[in-house]
């Protein structure tokens, strides 16, 4: 299906489901979709299943999100950070659910869940407290961990810019999970800083290629 | 004279500070290496590799040939490092998504990863992600991933904590973050290999073998200097 333009961030996030599983990109705020985050906020869906890499940096973005307690569980590599007290806070009242994943086995699993890959296994977290009840096999001498995929009913990405085919290309390290979530979720919305139009693009520079997009959205930064 | 094999003794001096660690490490990183600094005391390192080292610096949020620390006009909330720091890019820099990132790593296509700990075994086994205490919080990040991807492993670290307990210990108390990983330990009292012949001391500073032997509990080889 082809992608559509969306006029606003809250038409971008229309339909969402409570108890969805949500992607959310960014390492830090470097590529977090903020105002998509903050639609989802009015848009009211709760009991999700957030997967990011961080859980939330100051108030805004996925901390917001995670202060209007509309979040049941986090799937995240790295929750705890100098500004992540949002989280903490919930966390240490027991009132949300974390599954710590390796950064890299987390960028993985989303990538097999996006590329038609049942299970995989991998040498992090061999013989460590992350591979209990996981089934560990060894290969050509060394022990591997079995995961499996992880796949969103949302994604929402931050990338650079789009064109009206909904080919995204990306800025500097503003990248990170973008890619791999807009192959991972079977609605994927993407904001972008531009909406140029179709043939605008290199083609040799896109980096997520509008088959994976359904809906974009430009979002004007607030200097 | 004799070859016999015996550590560098530097008695003449104290530990070394936290510059000349990270100056001691540098040391070490062979030309022209694609290297990932973890976080914390390892970014040090990069301020001792000298330009024309030809070392890559690789950031596991999606880059090669990170540049040093942004200054002033310099600083874009796009281009980050692992620690969320704001950095700059080298030419020949490349940007990637998290997948190639970790594939790199994962791949072995790293050379050496400098890793800060809260302990190593004598055998090479890692703990720095979690302290396992009941009210910490859990967070991984890449730890895990750099612990059995990179070709080789550095650990950089004090050699006793903050109550005088060693953390180059016979059996890691704390969670591990990857078995049998570390290659090479580097502290601001000796310098170490690990592995399966068990901990090798190549130098000291500021304490003779004698004296570093009677305060760890880890049986301890004389190794020949590196």
């Amino acid at each position: 299906m082809t992608v559509r333009i969306c006029d606003d961030v809250d038409a971008a996030v229309s339909g969402v489901e409570d108890g969805a599983t949500v992607l959310i990109g960014g390492f830090g705020m470097a590529g977090m979709p903020v105002e998509l985050v903050e639609a989802l906020i009015r848009q009211g869906a709760s009991g999700l299943t957030v997967v990011s890499n961080n859980a939330g940096n100051g108030d805004t973005g996925l901390a917001a999100l995670l202060a209007a307690g509309r979040v049941r569980k986090m799937i995240c590599s790295f929750p705890r950070q100098s500004d992540s007290w949002v989280f903490d806070r919930l966390y240490r009242e027991g009132r949300i659910e974390l599954e710590v994943v390796p950064q890299g086995t987390l960028a993985e699993r989303l990538r097999a869940a996006g590329a038609g890959i049942g299970a995989f296994y991998a040498t992090t977290g061999a013989g460590t407290l992350l591979a209990e009840g996981k089934e560990t096999r060894e290969i050509a001498g060394r022990a591997h961990v079995l995961e499996y995929p992880i796949k969103g009913d949302l994604a929402l990405i931050g990338a650079h810019r789009a064109d009206r085919m909904g080919n995204l290309v990306y800025r500097k390290t503003a990248r990170n999970f973008g890619p791999v979530m807009a192959t991972a979720a079977t609605t994927v919305v993407a904001q972008v800083r531009d909406v140029v139009e179709t043939g605008g693009l290199d083609p040799e520079a896109i980096v997520t290629p509008g088959i994976y997009v359904d809906r974009v959205v430009k979002v004007v930064p607030t200097p | 004279m004799s070859t016999a094999t015996a550590p560098a003794e530097h008695l003449d001096r104290g530990p070394l500070t936290r510059d000349e660690l990270a100056a001691r490490v540098a040391r070490d990183i062979p030309r022209g290496s694609y290297v990932n600094l973890g976080i914390g005391q390892p970014t040090l390192v990069a301020d001792h590799l000298p330009g024309a080292s030809g070392v890559v610096l690789h950031t596991e949020n999606g880059m090669l040939h990170m540049g040093p620390a942004a200054r002033g006009e310099q600083i874009d909330p796009e281009l980050i490092n692992a620690g969320k720091t704001a950095v700059t890019e080298l030419p020949g820099a490349a940007y990637f998504h998290q997948a190639d990132s970790f594939a790199m790593m994962r791949g072995g296509h790293l050379d050496v990863c400098v890793l800060g700990a809260f302990q190593v075994s004598a055998a090479g086994d890692l703990a720095n992600w979690h302290t396992g205490a009941a009210d910490a919080i859990p967070a991984v990040g890449g730890a895990m991933d750099l612990a059995v991807g990179a070709r080789q492993i550095f650990v950089m670290m004090t050699l006793f904590a903050k109550d005088g307990t060693p953390k180059l210990v016979p059996e890691c108390t704390y969670p591990l973050t990857g078995k049998a990983c570390v290659n090479r330990v580097y502290t601001d009292r000796a310098t170490f290999l690990v592995g399966p012949e068990g901990a090798v001391v190549t130098e000291t500073f500021g304490i003779s073998f004698a004296d570093l032997a009677a305060r760890l509990d880890v049986p301890l080889v004389a190794g020949p200097a590196a």
